[in-house]
C-alpha cells in the first residue's frame, strides 16, 4: 500500500491532480455538511499537504493564499456557522502570528520568555484606550473616541509601542544571566497585568478591573468592520506580511547572528556579535508583531479587560513554539494552527458531547471531567512529551543548506578575477 | 504618616515573620536544586501547593474516623506534617526521575529542561484540581481550622507608640515548626556525610563522581529533601491561612525563587535569611503603601513589589546579598 502509495506521489502530475481531490473532497464535505467541524479541519488540514508536496515555492504560496483567502471562506460562508469557522480563522491567524514573534525570541535567539503576552496586552490597550471614551478621562487635548479609520495607524502604533516596552524591559535585563531571563519576563508579565488591573486610580487610565468597552470598530473606506470575516481578512493580511518579514529576517546577517548567539553566546561574542543589541532587536521585533495583533484583538473583542493576558495565555504560546518546533517557521505555524483548533473546537465539542451523553442517558459525568477545564492538564503534558521525546517538534527547522563546492568555485574565480584586475592594472 | 507607620509596625512584623519563614522554606527547595543541576524548577512551588492538599486529604480522612476530636492537636499535625511531607519528597523525586533526569542524561540544553519544569507545573496544578473537584465539587478547600487560639500581645502598654498586636497559636507553630526544619537542614548539609557529598556535587558533579559519589543519588536525596520540605511548609501554610486552592503554589512559587536570588542563589543560609527579608519587606508594602505613596497606590500592588526586588537585584546584584560571583567559563 505504502509502496504504490509513494510511486503515486512520485510524479509532479498525480501530487497536484491527487491533492486538487483532496481540496474539492473536503470542500465538497464542508458544503454538504455545513456544521461538520472536521470537514472544516479537513480543508485546513490541506494547508499541511501542500507543505510536504514538492511544487515550487511559488506554486505553494500561491495556492496557499488561494484557498486561505477564496475556497474556504467562500464554502464557510454556506453553512450556519460561518461566523464561527471565521472566528476561529481570525485568532489562528493571531496566535499565529503572536507565535512567530515568539519564535523569533525563543526559537531564533534562545532567550526564554514566559511574560510575551504582555506585549500583547500593550498592544491591546493602546488602541482600545484611544478608540473609546477612555482616553478623554485623563487626556487633556483631543476628541475621543477616535474614529475607526485610525485602527489603521494603531496596528503600526501598536507595533511600535510593544517594541519599545520590548527594548525598556530587554535593557536591564538582557544583561543577566540566560536562566533568570525567563523568571524576569514572567515577574515582567505579571507586573503589566497588576498594572493595567489597576490603574484607574490615581489617574483612570485602563479603568481597571472593569476593563474598556465598546471600542470604535475599524472602518475601511467607510465600512464599518464588524464581523469576523472581516477581520479574518485583516488578520490574513497582516500574517503573510508577518510571514514574509520572519522569512527574510531568517537568513539575514540579524537571522545569523540570533541563531549564533543562541548556540553559542561566548563564541558568539568573540566573532564580534554584539550580544545586548542582538538580544534587543529579537525582543523588539518579537513583541512588535505581538503588538499588532493585540490591536487587531481589541477591534475584534471591541471589549479589553486584563484577565485575557494572564500567564496561561503566555505559556499557550509557548506551547504553540515547543510544539511546533523551536526556530522553524511552518512548525509554529502548524503549532498555533493546532492549539487554537484544539482549545476553541475540539475540547469543546467533547465536552458538549459529554454533557450531551450525560443528559441523554442519564450517566452522571461530572464537571470536574470536562476537557475543557482540562487544558493546563493536557498542554502541560504536551509540553513535556515534547521536550523529552521530540524536542525539535512537529516540523523541525532547517538551516539553509549551502553547497560548499559551489561556494569554493565561486570564490576561487572572484579571487582569480579580482587578481587579474589588480595585475592588470599594475601593467597599465 | 511615620507615626501610623510605626504604630502598625508589630502587626506587620508578625505577618511579615508568618509569610516570611513560609517563603524561607520554599526558597531552599528552589536553591537546593539550582546549586546542583543549575535549574529553575518551576514545579517546585506546586509540589508545595500539593503538600497543602494532601495535608489537607489527611486532616479530613482523620477527621472522618473521628480521630480529630480524640487526640490532642499536637499530634495530629505531626502525623499530617510528616506524612505530607513524605508524600511530597516522594513525588519530588519521582518528577526528578522522569522528567528531568532522562533530560540530563540526553545533555538537553538548560531551556529544554526548564521547559518541561512548566510542563510539570501545569499537570501538577490541574491534577490536583482535577481530584479535588472530583470529591469536594469544589477545587478551593477550606481546611478544618486548628490552632485558632488567639493571643493579643499588650505592647501598647510598654511602649506606647506601638499598637497593639494579635496572632494566633499557628504562628507560633509555623515559626517554631519552620525553625526546627531550617536549623536540622543546616546540620544535615555541614555535619553529615550526605551533605558533604550534596555539596560536593554542587561544586563540581564530574569531580564528585570521581570521588566515589553516587551523583544521581545524591540528585535524588535533594530533591527528596527540597519537595518534603515544601510539602511540610504547604501543610503550616493550609493551617495558618486556612484556605489553599490548586493556583497558590504558583505566585509563592516565584515569591520564593525571588527570595532565594535575594539571599544568592545556591546558598541555603541565603535563602533562609532572603525569605524572611522578602516575607517583612511585603507585608510591609501592603500595610503602608497607601499610605506611603498618598491612596495612589494600595496593597494590590505588593506582588508588583515582590518582583521588582527580584529585576533590581539581577540587575545590581545578580550574586545576591550571600551569594559568590560566578565567573562563566567557557
Amino acid at each position: 500500500m505504502s509502496a504504490f502509495f509513494g510511486k503515486l506521489m512520485q510524479s509532479k502530475k498525480n501530487q497536484i491532480i491527487l491533492f486538487i481531490a483532496y481540496v474539492v473532497l473536503a470542500g465538497a464535505g464542508l458544503f454538504l455538511l455545513p456544521d461538520s467541524t472536521i470537514a472544516f479541519l479537513m480543508l485546513l488540514f490541506s494547508i499541511l499537504i501542500l507543505y510536504h508536496l514538492n511544487f515550487n515555492l511559488r506554486a505553494k504560496w500561491i495556492s496557499g493564499i488561494v484557498i486561505l483567502a477564496i475556497i474556504m471562506p467562500f464554502i464557510a460562508s454556506q453553512s450556519d456557522s460561518y461566523q464561527t469557522y471565521m472566528e476561529v480563522g481570525t485568532l489562528v491567524g493571531i496566535y499565529c502570528a503572536m507565535a512567530l514573534g515568539l519564535n523569533i525570541v525563543v526559537g531564533f535567539a534562545g532567550l526564554l520568555d514566559l511574560g510575551f503576552i504582555a506585549f500583547f496586552a500593550v498592544g491591546a490597550y493602546s488602541y482600545a484606550i484611544f478608540a473609546s471614551e477612555q482616553a478623554s478621562k485623563f487626556m487633556p487635548f483631543g476628541h475621543y473616541p477616535l474614529p475607526g479609520g485610525s485602527f489603521w495607524i494603531f496596528i503600526i502604533v501598536g507595533a511600535a509601542v510593544a517594541a519599545l516596552f520590548g527594548i525598556l524591559l530587554g535593557v536591564p535585563v538582557l544583561r543577566v544571566r540566560g536562566d533568570y531571563l525567563a523568571i524576569v519576563t514572567l515577574g515582567f508579565g505579571e507586573i503589566i497585568r497588576i498594572l493595567l488591573n489597576n490603574m484607574d486610580h490615581p489617574i483612570n487610565i485602563t479603568n481597571g478591573s472593569m476593563g474598556i468597552a465598546s471600542i470604535t470598530p475599524p472602518n475601511f473606506f467607510g465600512i464599518s468592520i464588524g464581523s469576523s470575516s472581516q477581520f479574518y481578512y485583516i488578520v490574513f493580511g497582516i500574517f503573510l506580511v508577518v510571514i514574509y518579514v520572519v522569512r527574510k529576517l531568517e537568513n539575514s546577517k540579524l537571522g545569523r547572528s540570533w541563531k549564533a548567539v543562541r548556540d553559542n553566546e561566548i563564541a558568539a561574542q568573540a566573532m564580534g556579535i554584539p550580544l545586548v543589541k542582538t538580544k534587543l532587536a529579537a525582543f523588539a521585533i518579537g513583541a512588535s508583531f505581538s503588538g499588532m495583533m493585540g490591536v487587531v484583538f481589541a477591534a475584534k473583542q471591541m471589549f479589553v479587560d486584563a484577565t485575557s493576558f494572564t500567564y496561561l495565555e503566555s505559556t499557550m504560546v509557548l506551547v504553540m513554539v515547543i510544539l511546533g518546533g523551536m526556530g522553524s517557521v511552518p512548525g509554529v505555524i502548524l503549532g498555533a494552527g493546532v492549539v487554537i483548533i484544539l482549545r476553541t473546537q475540539v475540547l469543546t465539542n467533547i465536552s458538549n458531547w459529554l454533557s450531551s451523553i450525560s443528559a441523554d442517558y442519564g450517566i452522571s459525568i461530572p464537571p470536574a471531567i470536562s476537557p475543557e477545564k482540562m487544558q493546563l492538564l493536557i498542554f502541560g503534558l504536551l509540553l513535556i512529551i515534547f521536550a523529552l521525546y521530540r524536542t525539535q517538534g512537529l516540523i523541525p527547522h532547517k538551516n539553509r543548506k549551502v553547497n560548499v563546492e559551489v561556494l569554493k568555485k565561486e570564490s576561487a574565480e572572484a579571487a582569480l578575477a579580482r587578481e587579474k584586475a589588480t595585475s592588470g592594472g599594475a601593467d597599465s | 504618616m511615620l507615626a501610623h507607620i510605626i504604630q502598625n509596625l508589630p502587626q506587620v512584623l508578625i505577618d511579615g515573620l508568618t509569610l516570611g519563614v513560609v517563603y524561607a522554606v520554599v526558597a531552599i527547595g528552589y536553591t537546593m536544586v539550582y546549586g546542583i543541576l543549575e535549574l529553575i524548577n518551576f514545579a517546585h512551588g506546586d509540589v508545595f501547593m500539593t503538600g497543602a492538599y494532601i495535608g489537607a486529604t489527611i486532616l479530613f480522612l482523620l477527621m472522618g474516623f473521628g480521630l480529630l476530636s480524640s487526640l490532642p492537636a499536637l499530634i495530629v499535625f505531626l502525623i499530617v506534617i510528616i506524612l505530607a511531607g513524605t508524600v511530597t519528597g516522594m513525588l519530588g523525586v519521582g518528577i526528578e526521575r522522569v522528567a528531568y533526569r532522562p533530560l540530563r542524561r540526553k545533555n538537553a540544553p538548560k531551556l529544554i529542561a526548564l521547559i518541561t519544569s512548566i510542563g510539570i507545573s501545569f499537570v501538577l496544578e490541574d491534577a490536583v484540581r482535577f481530584i479535588a473537584e472530583l470529591k469536594t465539587g469544589n477545587y478551593i478547600i477550606t481546611a478544618p481550622s486548628m490552632f485558632n487560639h488567639k493571643f493579643n500581645i499588650d505592647i501598647h502598654h510598654v511602649l506606647p507608640f506601638f499598637n497593639n498586636a494579635t496572632f494566633q497559636a499557628s504562628f507560633l507553630l509555623v515559626l517554631v515548626v519552620t525553625i526546627i526544619m531550617l536549623i536540622s537542614l543546616d546540620l544535615f548539609v555541614n555535619k553529615t556525610k550526605w551533605g558533604m557529598a550534596m555539596r560536593a556535587v554542587a561544586q563540581d558533579r564530574d569531580t564528585a563522581s570521581l570521588m566515589t559519589i553516587n551523583v544521581n543519588r545524591v540528585i535524588s536525596v535533594t530533591f527528596f529533601i527540597g519537595s518534603a520540605l515544601g510539602g511540610a511548609t504547604g501543610v503550616l501554610f493550609m493551617i495558618q491561612y486556612g484556605t489553599i486552592n490548586p493556583y497558590i503554589g504558583f505566585i509563592l512559587g516565584i515569591k520564593a525563587f525571588t527570595a532565594a536570588v535575594l539571599g544568592g542563589i545556591g546558598n541555603i543560609r541565603g535563602a533562609m535569611f532572603g525569605g524572611v527579608m522578602l516575607g517583612l519587606l511585603e507585608m510591609f508594602a501592603a500595610a503602608n503603601l497607601s499610605i506611603i505613596t498618598n491612596g495612589a497606590m494600595g496593597a494590590e500592588y505588593k506582588d508588583v513589589f515582590a518582583f521588582i526586588i527580584l529585576i533590581l537585584v539581577l540587575i545590581f546584584k545578580p550574586e545576591g546579598l550571600f551569594g559568590k560571583a560566578v565567573v562563566e567559563k567557557v
